[in-house]
């Protein structure tokens, strides 16, 4: 019997990256899923976010495992899609056990060229948005009466701020307060609600041109790199220096790793609590 | 196969209460185990300790599930036994992949009253008796080169204070600052080490005349309860209060289910962490 | 000579309570005063806000303190009001040397009762409004280059669970902004620190609405008076301290703010500093 077996577990940002680590994960121990993504890129965000081809390959990958899933197309910034996508999924499979509010954008700015704007939209889906999941998720949860475990992905970047990072770091600190008081809210209802922190994770929200960039300026003298494997190669140098354990980046299945503990009642009295999966960094 | 199939691991504090759940959950999952315990009370210490009876019952348990296991009697204030025993181990079992200090003791003084000699002891055991246990384990495992994970057992208590728990308190948020350090340290050479903060859990630490009287102070103005069920029922109302999963306490195997968690390969990129597994004590 | 003597500080709600007690303090130590508050109402806060005649309130005490001051009313949710006080304040005084990111609004709301628009309007003043708070005088120390030291006024729920998700997630928020800027503007020797006061009696608890609340949450008949409130108030907080206090007094955590802004703290960067009668850690 798989560690979450018969639970269902609402994810967002699952179309690739983290978010589809996590449903993977869970759905090899039995979890069922409903998998949400925003699908397009954001105006005032640089970076290129996930598309619709990207939730369709959750969905093999997940069904590959023997998994249940359904996936949708929704903006953790609208309230309205992410009930809509909650309503299909508590239909086909039962109530939400699990809440992975993953969802996340990061904009590279250093703080005072950083727009009002940009500083608005990041703070909008990577706090506000984890509130809005937690609001979609909650009655199902509630009404069920069996409790639940809420995982909501916060970042090593709250210890150290990490230069570029000031709304994104910012966002995922306030993600920690609201996990404080909604643990404490929910507790008398069995409902556990943690942060995970992790360290820098190797996907698409720094394997890009945008982050490239800032590789490029701390590496290279601003020299575009050559090839990607160049560009790796300097991010290891850049940022494995930083962590106890001399590696640049965790894989997404360790942080799926924490996820999956977090959610299965190996768990079940841990609650109000964050699990950095860092390599050491904010504690060098 | 199990979580921590053909590890071995060094357990300190093993004849009962959580030493004793961490060696059987740990065997459950495929390791083979060495286990210490003092077996016998200590001077200034008022709780009673634990026996050689204890231990027989710790291996009889893990042998019971097909688990392999050294027990012998040795006390974390000197190294010499640590080593004999740890060598005992070796030749059986190989080097020590993974080190769960368990081994704790409380007094419940105040402290204006507090004698420098009862101080000192339970720093020498929460504390330098940590220290010397991974000193006993290090250099077998630097030698075998393939890395290991080391789990400090602290106390939630290093949140909050409690009162009557200086000494106590102190050593437990020493065995944090000593986690950092060796961490650091030890991160090149693959080896882990993190603290699990557990709230409280209804061992013989808590189960006893010495925290009876602590209880009977605090919620029965000072009257000895007439039975052992009363004393458990005042007990649980005083420490739920303090949580936010509304329990007063949980039971060692759900510290197991963290410790086996960071003993694993799970948690291969987990280090200088702090994992509270204590129904939300520590952010109430 | 002051603490600050010479210094300009920009302060934001600063009509009433808290941000009034940090102009007049940081003034009587010799420091001239920019000072905005939204001077009305939010229809989503608990309690009344300040107003027009509580500003001017403040520009009288700063004065007979000794200092000059600035005072506008202006909303920290819009950057150009902000944005229009600070150039006012720059043309007068010509430097600023500290920010004092105040102004905050508070509902009292749990999960179940607080709507994504609740949540979203706290953000809007907690958080997005330091963010317009700071970035403008940032700019202007980086360019003057001799420095500076921006406070923002976080909350001891940052250590210690509330039933209140939005103020607990912008309150703690504000402790990584924090570093994140001291991180950053290290450099330009831009000092960024956080305030974690307990709790505080002020205009903004001291009220009658607020009392409706106390009342309601004792379980106990209305208040007939404000000092019935307060003592019920007191003793019911009293528990949660480590000192056998109640609440601290503004002047708490303006002494606080005023080591923070002066060169006795140079090299304190990153810092959280409670003044809380030991509440964040009982």
């Amino acid at each position: 019997m798989g560690r979450v077996e018969g639970k269902v577990a609402f994810i967002t940002g699952a179309a690739r990256g983290q978010g589809r680590s996590h449903a993977v994960r869970l759905a090899e121990e039995g979890a069922s899923i409903v998998a949400v993504d925003v699908c397009h890129d954001i105006d005032e965000i640089a970076m290129p976010l996930a598309t619709r081809e990207d939730l369709e390959q959750t969905v093999r990958e997940v069904e590959a495992v023997g998994g249940r899933i359904i996936a949708r197309e929704a903006d953790v910034c609208d309230l309205a899609q992410l009930e809509a996508a909650v309503a299909e999924g508590v239909a086909a499979f039962g109530p939400i056990d699990v809440v992975v509010a993953n969802a996340g954008v990061a904009a590279y700015k250093d703080f005072p060229s950083l727009s009002e704007a940009t500083w608005r939209k990041t703070i909008d889906v990577n706090l506000t948005g984890v509130y809005r999941t937690v609001k979609a998720a909650l009655p199902s949860m509630v009404a069920a009466g069996k409790g639940g475990s809420i995982i909501l992905i916060s970042s090593g970047s709250v210890f150290r701020g990490g230069g570029l990072l000031t709304d994104y770091a910012t966002s995922k600190n306030g993600v920690v307060g609201l996990m404080r008081s909604l643990a404490l809210e929910l507790g008398p209802h069995w409902i556990r609600v943690n942060s995970i922190m992790p360290s820098t994770v190797l996907t698409k929200i720094v394997d890009n041109e945008v982050f490239a960039t800032v590789v490029s300026n701390a590496m290279n003298n601003g020299q575009p790199f050559e090839t990607r494997e160049q560009r790796l190669e300097a991010m290891n140098a850049m940022i494995a220096s930083r962590h106890m354990i001399p590696r640049g980046w965790v894989d997404t299945r360790d942080i799926s790793e924490g996820v999956l503990f977090l959610a299965s009642d190996d768990a079940k009295y841990i609650t109000s609590e964050s699990l950095r999966i860092d390599l050491g960094f904010a504690g060098k | 196969m199990g979580r921590v199939e053909g590890k071995v691991a060094f357990i300190t504090g093993a004849a009962r209460g959580q030493g004793r759940s961490h060696a059987v959950r740990l065997a459950e999952e495929g390791a083979s185990i060495i286990a210490v315990d003092i077996c016998h009370d200590v001077d200034l210490i008022a709780m009673p300790l634990a026996t050689r009876e204890d231990l027989e019952e710790t291996v009889r348990e893990v042998e019971a599930i097909g688990g392999r296991i050294v027990a012998r009697e040795a006390d974390v204030r000197d190294s010499a036994q640590l080593e004999a025993a740890l060598a005992d181990g070796i030749a059986a079992f190989g080097p020590p992949d993974i080190v769960v200090t368990s081994a704790g003791v409380v007094p419940f003084v105040p402290f204006p009253t507090m004698s420098e000699a009862t101080w000192r002891t339970t720093i020498d055991v929460n504390l330098t008796g940590v220290y010397r246990t991974v000193k006993a384990a290090l250099p077998s495992m630097v030698e075998a080169g393939k890395g290991g994970s080391i789990v400090f057992i602290s106390s939630g208590i290093v949140f909050r204070g409690g009162g009557l728990v200086v000494d106590y308190a102190s050593s437990k948020a020493g065995v944090v600052g000593l986690m950092r350090s060796l961490a650091l340290e030890l991160g090149p050479h693959g080896i882990r080490v993190n603290t699990i903060f557990p709230t409280n859990v209804l061992t013989k630490m808590l189960d006893n005349e010495v925290f009876g009287a602590v209880v009977s102070n605090a919620v029965n103005e000072g009257r000895p309860f007439e039975s052992r069920e009363q004393r458990v029922e005042a007990m649980r109302g005083m420490l739920a209060a303090r949580n936010m999963i509304p329990l007063g306490w949980i039971e060692p195997k759900d510290i197991s289910e963290g410790v086996l968690f960071l003993a694993s390969d799970e948690a291969r990129y987990i280090t200088s962490e702090s994992l509270r597994i204590d129904l939300g004590f520590g952010g109430k | 000579m002051g603490r600050v003597e010479g210094k300009v500080a920009f302060i934001t709600g600063a009509a009433r309570g808290q941000g009034r007690s940090h102009a007049v303090k940081l003034a009587s130590e010799g420091a001239d005063i920019i000072a905005l508050d939204i001077c009305e109402d939010l229809p989503f806060a608990h309690s009344p806000h300040a107003t027009p005649e509580d500003l001017q309130e403040t520009v009288r005490l700063v004065e007979a303190a000794g200092g000059r001051i600035v005072a506008r009313k202006a909303d920290v949710r819009k950057r150009d009001e902000v944005d229009a006080v600070i150039a006012e304040g720059l043309e007068a005084f010509g430097k600023i040397d500290v920010v004092i990111a105040n102004a905050a609004a508070i509902q009292y709301k749990n999960v179940f009762d607080l709507s994504v628009e609740d949540f979203e309007a706290t953000l809007d003043v907690n958080l997005h409004g330091v963010f317009n708070t700071v970035q403008t005088p940032v700019r202007h120390m980086i360019e003057r280059n001799e420095g500076g030291s921006i406070i923002l006024i976080s909350s001891g729920i940052a250590y210690k669970a509330t039933p209140a998700p939005d103020y607990s997630a912008a309150k703690t928020a504000l402790i990584t902004f924090a570093r994140a800027l001291a991180n950053e503007l290290g450099p330009n020797r831009i000092r960024v620190n956080t305030i974690e006061p307990g709790y505080v009696l002020s205009p903004a608890n001291d009220n009658p609405k607020y009392a409706e609340r106390t009342a309601r949450l004792l379980g106990r008949e209305p208040f007939a008076t404000p000092e019935e409130h307060r003592e019920a108030l007191w003793e019911q907080l009293k528990p949660r301290n480590m000192l056998p206090v109640g609440w601290v007094e503004p002047e708490a955590i303006s002494n606080a703010i005023l080591w923070l802004a002066s060169d006795e703290s140079r090299y304190v960067t990153s810092e959280e500093l409670k003044v809380d009668a030991g509440f964040a850690d009982k």
